[in-house]
């Protein structure tokens, strides 16, 4: 029931927007966070009802929808599960908390629509990581399409439509390769049927072959193109350049972990044989993945892409745990190693690239330009946001003491363990990234203040508290794990089967 | 008494008879009672199928009739979809005096689609497609004064013709080689295996002269021209209800060949060149009832997914009628739109339609989502069924086809959602009337509704299964 009311009470927000005209901005804003707020409360108080020693999946529920395929209302979480979902309940908070940054009026009109999308793609998303039910996790993961479509579409800047479609086209490929291997799955079992619970134990597949083979090419490839791995990824740097900030921290934080999610929802807990078989490739796609969003992020002259960017490198990282959790390893410890990385990395980066994307927002919004020539020396202009950009911009790199370190340095003990030659090359990226952020850093605030940005206002009072908030919980994670990992940790050891 | 498993038929026969009548005698601020007339007529057969529903599936009047859960509910389908067809009319058809006999030729149209899921014997095969055929050229053409709709017809007209001539040579072979028309010696000889070629070209021609009706490749160049300038509510009729009878007498046929291993595999290049090429040809469209038309050649494409692995067992037959019954009512919805916006087809005047009208918008997104699969629409579950049967039958690569041409589709439909979310409005949006609006909102909810409750359809196709001898 708990797990239901989260992600019902952002649809009725959405639809009371939707159908009761005659909202002002302000009190769309308002009455949205508030329904947000309630939601990311309503799963903290399913965090506390959390028991890391109990079963797999905690706060199920489930109600027959279409019973004679197999298809049910199924809602349940286990601790991978339950940390994504409460981080994007916060992401989306602060998404619509935060000022929107779009400045070309003719779409300012009828905003209330803006935040009753905003809701619904809430409740689409949180959905995504809750459901047990495969055919929903389908019907979800398309449906929060629609929800980003609009957004972007309707108040992004730039050439949005293009880019909206794009992004529609290129994701809904992916997720109709996952259609037929979910179609495969399901008919793989003997009476077929989606539950997610059913098919994590029967392992229908195990065993492998090619019908195996198959049907892990399908989950992988939709989940790839949404992660986005590399050469996957084209569609993601004019999204997020396109989009209004609040949306591109979402796309980042939020929608493309349902790629990686998916990862260790689906072909990591029901084939992992056919996964141990592939799994050198996919740690190469990911090594892939990690270098060149590196290597392309340094070259950018755009703030928004740059960070964009870097998502690819992150979200390489996580992939890279993945893989490493489903490789061929004797050494248990270093594969649950990984995957607990690999989901702390997700709420890490949702928390990390989230809040920088706002922050990209913050600069549209005041100068209408990404151009990093164009801004210089703010540092002593705007120390706030000086302050907030240098802390996510180091948590985004990877420094001791802050939550991007925490991943990255489980991941890499994992990739060690396994596969050491593959994290050598792979902590190259780690370098690389520290020096476009820094190199980011010292475009934006040090060095001559431009004219153009004589009138640079400060973060006001609504942008300070989101980031504010942010960022303290990047530092909570980095300080203090613990409480993280031991409800994450519960999960990756009963995944792996070392419980 | 084998004259009750006709009632449906003798009602929708009588009724039209009798709109006949009165469209002749009648004054012209009469003329709309005959809409009244149809719709009752309708009502009374759909009572009448319904209540043969319950009855075991049985083959009537020597063995020519078949009356089974695929032909009952084809029938069903194609009732409903008539009558929204019907109600739309009135405020369409109120410029033209006299217009009494439209809905006597809307019911004999109907009346044939019903034969064709019917028959059980390939003469009356052809009397179905040619009674519904004849019987929707002048629909087709019904505003004389306006040319793209005369040139419509003519090209409706002139491919039906080869089409139906195909469709009837091939008949006359069969009878030449099995020495009946009738499906139970059909099927008997066809197992027997004799005189390959000879048959094959004989089902060869049926098959051919059925894709006129269903709108699939190679005879299906009519549809988009029709679906753009024939009246806006017999652009629906015609895409959706012979559709649904073309279908089901298809399938009855292919079932008779299930031992010989070439036809589904040729029924399955068929599908995939209609979806490509209705999808293809969608693409570039830039008026939205043509659009919908190349849509609606791409959607039958779909539908051939089902027929060819209908010998194979399994759901098949469930999967088509669901299917079917997902984008007759999509596709409704979506001309039923057009019909209420006074038949405003040009895509560059649905730009800024969300503004001036949310509620219709709304109406028109989710009947292309649904056309596109978008869950949780009617639309994704009978294109997700479709994607189970065929996989299941192992005809994998005809699923993979689909699910990159449902990808090509999402394209063109997106199109129209963004120009109507995306862009200024333009001008103010006139709307027909009430008759048209109500029809809207009706088949808009059904359609939420039998997305949201997708079960009990299932429930009730599930035991469908298509009458032995």
């Amino acid at each position: 029931m708990i797990l239901t009311l989260a992600w019902c009470l952002p649809l009725l927000g959405a639809l009371l927007l939707a159908f009761l005209p005659r909202w002002t901005e302000r009190n769309a804003r308002a009455f949205a966070t508030l329904i947000a707020a309630l939601s990311l409360l309503v799963l903290i108080g399913a965090w506390f009802g959390f028991d890391p020693d109990g079963p797999l999946f905690q706060h199920v529920w489930e109600v027959p929808w279409v019973p004679s395929i197999g298809v049910a209302y199924r809602v349940g979480v286990d601790g991978i599960a339950l940390a994504v979902v409460t981080m994007s309940a916060l992401i989306f908070v602060a998404a619509i908390a935060y000022p929107l940054d779009t400045r070309e009026d003719s779409q300012q009109t009828q905003v209330h629509q803006y935040y009753g999308w905003m809701l619904f793609l809430m409740a689409t998303s949180l959905a995504v990581f809750m459901v047990l039910d495969l055919l929903l996790f389908y019907v979800f993961f398309d449906l929060s399409l629609v929800g980003m479509y609009f957004l972007i579409g309707r108040w992004g800047h730039g050439r949005p439509q293009l880019s909206a479609l794009t992004f529609f086209l290129f994701t809904f490929a992916g997720s109709l390769a996952l259609l037929l291997a979910i179609i495969g799955l399901y008919l793989s079992l003997d009476s077929p049927s989606f539950d997610m619970r059913l098919l994590i134990e029967q392992q229908p597949l195990a065993g492998g072959g090619l019908y195996a083979g198959l049907v892990f090419f399908g989950l992988m490839l939709g989940l790839a193109i949404k992660t986005p791995l590399v050469p996957l990824h084209t569609w993601l740097p004019q999204a997020h350049v396109d989009a209004p900030g609040p949306a591109s921290a979402i796309l980042a934080g939020v929608l493309l972990k349902m790629g990686t999610y998916g990862m260790i929802r689906l072909p990591l807990a029901m084939l992992p044989e056919t996964f141990e078989r592939y799994a050198l490739i996919v740690g190469l796609m990911a090594l892939v993945a990690i270098l060149y969003g590196a290597l392309v992020a340094l070259g950018q002259r755009n703030l928004k892409r740059r960070i964009a960017y870097t998502s690819i490198n992150h979200m390489g990282y996580t992939v890279l745990g993945i893989a490493i959790a489903a490789s061929f390893s004797d050494n248990l410890m270093a594969k649950q190693l990984a995957l607990t990385g690999a989901t702390v990395e997700m709420v890490a980066h949702g928390l990390i690239t989230g809040g920088l994307f706002l922050i990209c927002g913050s600069f549209w919004y005041r100068a209408g330009t990404y151009d990093l020539d164009s801004y210089g020396g703010l540092a002593q202009k705007t120390p706030w946001l000086a302050g907030l950009t240098l802390l996510l911009a180091f948590a985004s790199l990877g420094m001791p003491g802050l939550a991007g370190f925490v991943a990255e340095f489980q991941i890499f003990a994992g990739t060690f363990a396994v596969y050491p030659w593959l994290a050598v090359p792979a902590v190259v990226g780690i370098l690389v990234t520290a020096a476009l952020f820094l190199d980011m850093l010292r475009r934006l605030f040090f060095g001559k203040l431009p004219d153009s940005s004589s009138e640079f206002k400060e973060l006001d009072r609504i942008e300070l508290a989101v980031l504010g908030v942010l960022g303290l919980e990047v530092v909570a994670i980095g300080v203090y794990p613990g409480a993280l990992l031991g409800v994450i940790d519960s999960a990756s050891v009963l995944l792996l089967g070392g419980r | 008494m084998p004259l009750g498993s006709l009632l449906p038929e003798i009602a929708l026969l009588l009724g039209a008879v009798a709109i006949v009548l009165l469209a002749s005698f009648a004054p012209r601020h009469r003329q709309v009672w005959a809409a009244a007339l149809a719709l009752a007529t309708l009502l009374v057969a759909g009572v009448t199928t319904l209540a043969q529903w319950e009855t075991p599936a049985e083959l009537v009047f020597s063995g020519v009739w078949a009356l089974d859960g695929m032909a009952i509910a084809a029938k069903l389908l194609m009732l409903c979809s008539a009558a929204a067809v019907v109600t739309l009319s009135p405020d369409w058809m109120y410029r033209d005096p006299r217009h009494g006999e439209y809905y006597a030729l809307c019911l004999f149209s109907l009346l044939g689609a019903i034969m064709m899921a019917s028959a059980h014997d390939a003469m009356e095969l052809v009397v179905g497609v040619l009674l519904s055929s004849a019987a929707s050229y002048p629909l087709a053409a019904y505003h004389r004064g306006f040319t793209p709709a005369l040139e419509a017809a003519m090209k409706y007209f002139l491919i039906g013709a080869l089409a139906n001539a195909l469709l009837t040579i091939g008949v006359v072979i069969l009878f030449g080689l099995v020495g009946d028309t009738d499906y139970v010696r059909t099927a008997q000889v066809f197992q027997a295996g004799t005189d390959s070629i000879a048959l094959s070209v004989a089902v060869a021609c049926i098959i051919v002269g059925l894709t006129y009706k269903l709108g699939a490749v190679p005879a299906h160049a009519w549809m988009p021209d029709v679906a753009q300038a024939a009246p806006a509510p017999i652009a629906a009729f015609l895409t959706v209800v012979p559709k649904i009878g073309a279908a089901a007498a298809l399938t009855r046929f292919v079932m008779l060949l299930s031992d010989t291993l070439m036809w589904p595999g040729v029924v399955a290049l068929i599908s995939a060149a209609t979806m490509t090429l209705g999808n293809l040809a969608a693409l570039a469209q830039t008026d939205l009832r043509r659009l919908l038309g190349w849509s609606s050649v791409s959607q039958s494409g779909y539908m051939l997914m089902a027929i060819v692995v209908a010998g194979s067992g399994g759901n098949a037959l469930p999967a088509l009628l669901a299917f079917l019954a997902a984008y007759a009512l999509a596709n409704l919805l979506a001309f039923a739109i057009v019909t209420h916006l006074r038949g405003r087809t040009d895509i560059e005047h649905y730009h800024g339609l969300a503004y001036g009208q949310p509620l219709i918008t709304a109406a028109l997104i989710v009947a292309l989502l649904s056309l596109v699969g978008i869950p949780p629409l009617i639309g994704f579950f009978g294109k997700f069924l479709l994607f189970e049967v065929t996989i299941e039958a192992g005809y994998t690569w005809l699923a993979v086809a689909a699910a990159i041409n449902t990808l090509i589709s999402l394209y063109y439909y997106l199109r129209v959602i963004a120009v109507t979310v995306f862009k200024e409005p333009r001008g103010e949006v006139h709307v027909l009337g009430r008759w048209s609006g109500v029809t809207l909102f009706i088949t808009l909810a059904l359609l939420v509704v039998i997305s949201l409750g997708f079960e009990a359809v299932l429930d009730a196709l599930e035991p469908i299964a298509l009458a032995a001898p």
